[in-house]
């Protein structure tokens, strides 16, 4: 029996590791798959944004549509582009040899990156560019370091530096004030972007809420049936259970 | 072992509990392999209503749209050639679509179609698959001294109407089938659905 | 009833199937105690019917070649109906066909089933061991995700290490000059259908061999020594019905597991089907983190914690190789722990726990800390001197540590 407990502790993880995993702290994506209009909203940062380079050439366009309550009709017109019938693949037209030359190396296909990665470093990788005069972008990132990707959503946040910076940790007892503590090595922000920084972090919250439908639509109902089979399975260990009772009355 | 008839009723409960759980279980499991024989999304996509406009199309000219790979006829029919559907009725095998197979009920007319000027037939010879050649004006053919307008087709020499009726005498059994469309509005035809006038 | 009498009549005057029906169910007769852990057999046969039929469904859409294979498996989760149950039941079904195995390995070596004269069972199933370790490896090439590309790169190169030979020979098992489509290809067809072939043929021999002897038991007693007037032995009971309806329980119980995995946590949290997969294969990216699935993990620790590229893959092979001969390497007089010394009593768990950190080791970076505490490198190479030291020093301690009298009858009833 112990034998069976250690190994059964073996298998659960103490450390989650990611592929390309980084050391710095994530910040947690609270992702809600079932809240529509968070999908929705993700869905839309997503065409606007990231489409032009990286596909979904996995997911289909009508799939999407029924996922997230949109009607085909609308769908079609506001988030399908080109025309491609609502049935097809989410592709693009930009060719990966092409764009290897042109970027230095193919924006990658995003359809599953929710689970290669995991939302909550897509959510901080996407928040955490910075102004970097080296890069052939001008900016780099603190999750993802000498990213080739420039920082599409920068119009949105504002610009942020890495640096010295005042960062607020904790309230001081008797004042009720927020402290500030002088840290270096960390991003603030020094001009403001279209968003305000509560409305930016909601965005990319939408976008990786997305990007996490995106990886598995079937999650939900996979769960779905996962209760009803548990639950049958639980009805049927009954008349067994009693089987066997019944069986084994008759031994020694 | 077991001594008397209540054991025996007792583990028969049991056992038909048991065996009747497992097979509606057994049931369960098999809804997966079963269903996943289904058309896929692909299949479905690929297969998915085609629309075609036919505002531009010319009196006697053709469009062939490819709809679950095969290709639909669309062709704007001449008044003159209309005119010539009603008299042709003792050369045809089916005039009046006594097969109701081949047709839908909106198509079960005299032009076997929705609206006299446009047809929309499968362009697929109820004999053996070949494509059947529009041949739409009535001048007198080499396969027929008195051609009204049709379709002919190279293979084994089936002759049909331009409503899609096959002629006597083809080896072709059935008229040219009618799939399932609608007009989305006055110049776009969607072919693969009825819609809502079914 | 008579007709169906008749009709089996008929039959079995062609072919033996009463005859058999019944000295392999009805009338094979099966220790009355077997506890908890004799249920992994009839688990693991579960397993393999699961995998034979999830297996040859997928087969149906999955395309074998390196360009469409990544997208095929995409195809298959999002396209095809049910389609992502089925890749699921396939994925989850084969951590769960080797946490079976394992419990069922482990079973062996408490009771000593492997003791004459049951050696054959074991190698039987040392083979079944193999074939499935080998089985597993090509199915996870398949998908060809980065894990799958970049776990064959460095299984394959093993064979690469081989002097002399070894180039020639990666060669020839890769049919290129690098990991490419073919392959994949040829793992496909070795996977689909010439190991699984192989896989039932050695099930079939194991439970040939085990009925011909019959059942082992929790206490090791054997309960052909005492029987009824009728020949039957005292402490056993026909298999059908009473373990077929035992096997039942521990079959409902082991699919409620089952599926709370396959259903709320498919991936395993990394385990069972690991994140990097989900990235299509890439020979010019090599991963951070190149990780075997966790059921290698012993062998690849061991392999990582031999400091020589040679002697390492000697270690991993001689690992595996000594479970062979276990059967001759326990001199014990008594099969079971229940009898056996302190020696035994004590080593026997340990042994378990000393596999399951070497499992975990092995899917771990080589310099992370086992628990925050030892260096995994450390921890790994203690862990393998003490997984040979179990079984090398074996004839010394089985034969030198004082044993328990063995009951005549069986303890315990079901």
């Amino acid at each position: 029996m112990k034998q069976l407990i250690a190994f059964l502790i073996a298998l659960v993880p103490t450390v989650a590791f990611a592929a390309g995993g980084s050391s710095v702290p994530l910040d947690h994506a609270k992702v809600d798959l079932e809240d529509k209009a968070s999908l929705q909203r993700g869905a839309q940062v997503f065409m606007n944004y990231c489409m032009g380079c990286h596909s979904l050439e996995y997911a289909r366009y009508n799939r999407v549509a029924k996922d997230l309550g949109i009607p085909e009709g609308m769908m079609q017109d506001n988030l399908v582009f080109a025309d491609k019938k609502i049935g097809s693949l989410m592709s693009i037209a930009m060719r990966k040899e092409d764009s290897k030359v042109w970027f230095g190396a193919t924006p990658p296909d995003l359809t599953l990156v929710a689970r290669v990665r995991n939302p909550d470093w897509l959510y901080t990788y996407l928040r955490s560019f910075y102004q970097d005069s080296t890069r052939p972008y001008g900016v780099n990132n603190t999750v993802f370091k000498d990213v080739g990707m420039p920082n599409v959503l920068g119009h949105l946040q504002g610009k942020v530096e890495k640096g010295c910076a005042p960062k607020p940790e904790g309230y001081d007892p008797l004042t009720g004030q927020e402290i500030l503590v002088e840290k270096c090595d960390v991003l603030y922000q020094v001009e403001e972007g279209q968003l305000s920084p509560k409305e930016f972090d909601n965005l990319v919250l939408d976008l990786v809420n997305f990007l996490e439908y995106m990886g598995e639509p079937v999650a939900l109902e996979r769960q779905r049936i996962g209760w009803f089979a548990l639950l049958f399975l639980l009805l049927m260990l009954v008349p067994v259970y009693f089987l066997n009772q019944e069986y084994w009355k008759d031994v020694k | 072992m077991s001594q008397d008839g209540v054991n025996k009723g007792r583990r028969l409960l049991l056992l038909g509990a048991t065996g009747g759980m497992g097979a509606v279980g057994a049931g369960f499991v098999a809804v997966p392999y079963i269903k996943s024989w289904n058309p896929s999304e692909k299949a479905k996509a690929a297969g998915a209503p085609a629309k075609v406009d036919v505002s531009k199309l010319e009196p006697g000219a053709m469009l062939t749209v490819e709809w679950r790979g095969k290709p639909v006829y669309v062709v704007r029919r001449t008044q003159e050639s209309l005119g010539f559907l009603e008299g042709l009725a003792d050369k045809l095998k089916d005039p009046n679509n006594t097969n109701k197979a081949q047709q839908p009920e909106y198509a079960d007319n005299l032009p076997r179609s929705r609206k006299p000027e446009i047809s929309v037939l499968l362009g697929v010879c109820t004999h053996l698959g070949c494509a059947p050649k529009l041949r739409p004006d009535a001048k007198p053919e080499p396969f027929d001294a008195d051609w009204k307008g049709g379709f002919f087709c190279p293979c084994h020499g089936s002759k049909f109407d331009l409503a899609g009726r096959v002629y006597n005498g083809s080896p072709a059994s059935d008229n040219l089938l009618v799939p399932p469309y609608y007009y989305e509005d006055d110049s776009v035809i969607v072919i693969g659905e009825s819609g809502e006038n079914a | 009833m008579s007709k169906l009498n008749a009709l089996m009549g008929w039959v079995d005057d062609r072919l033996p199937v009463t005859v058999t029906y019944e000295k392999h169910m009805s009338k094979y007769y099966a220790p009355k105690n077997f506890n908890f852990w004799y249920f992994f057999g009839v688990l693991s046969m579960v397993m393999l019917v699961n995998q034979i039929l999830s297996g040859i469904w997928l087969t149906m859409n999955f395309t074998p070649s390196s360009e469409a294979a990544f997208a095929s498996v995409e195809y298959i989760m999002r396209d095809v109906e049910y389609g992502w149950l089925l890749r699921y039941m396939h994925s989850t079904g084969a951590s769960f066909f080797f946490i079976a195995v394992y419990l069922h390995m482990m079973r062996g070596l408490l009771y000593g089933s492997y003791q004459k004269p049951r050696e054959l069972i074991w190698i039987f199933g040392m083979g079944i061991y193999l074939i499935l370790m080998a089985e597993a490896f090509m199915g996870y090439v398949l998908p060809w995700g980065q894990m799958s590309y970049w776990g064959a790169q460095v299984i394959i190169s093993l064979v690469g290490a081989v002097p002399y030979v070894g180039e020639g020979l990666q060669q020839w098992v890769q049919g290129d000059f690098l990991i490419s489509g073919a392959t994949l290809n040829r793992f496909f067809a070795l996977h689909v259908i010439a190991l699984p072939l192989v896989l039932v043929a050695l099930v079939v021999l194991h439970l040939l061999a085990l009925h011909e002897v019959g059942s082992n038991n929790p206490d090791g007693v054997d309960i052909k020594k005492h029987k009824d007037e009728n020949g039957k032995p005292l402490d056993g009971v026909p298999f059908h019905p009473y373990y077929t309806v035992h096997d039942l329980i521990g079959i409902v119980v082991f699919l409620m597991v089952f599926c709370t995995v396959m259903f709320f946590f498919p991936e395993g949290n990394g385990f069972f089907l690991e994140y990097a997969n989900f990235e299509p294969a890439n020979g010019l990216k090599t991963p951070e983190h190149i990780a075997p699935v966790w059921y290698f993990g012993a062998y690849y620790a061991i392999l990582r914690a031999v400091p020589d590229k040679i002697l390492g893959i000697v270690a991993m092979g001689g690992a595996i190789a000594v479970l062979f001969v276990l059967p001759w390497l326990d001199r014990s007089p008594v099969k079971s722990i229940r009898y056996k010394g302190l020696a035994s009593k004590i080593l026997i768990p340990v042994f378990g726990v000393v596999f399951a950190i070497l499992t975990w080791l092995g899917t771990q970076s080589a310099d992370g800390y086992f628990l925050g505490l030892v260096n995994n490198t450390t921890m790994a190479r203690i862990c393998s001197v003490f997984y040979f030291a179990f079984f090398l020093l074996m004839p010394i301690y089985t034969s030198k540590e004082k044993t328990k009298p063995v009951p005549e009858r069986v303890t315990g009833g079901h």
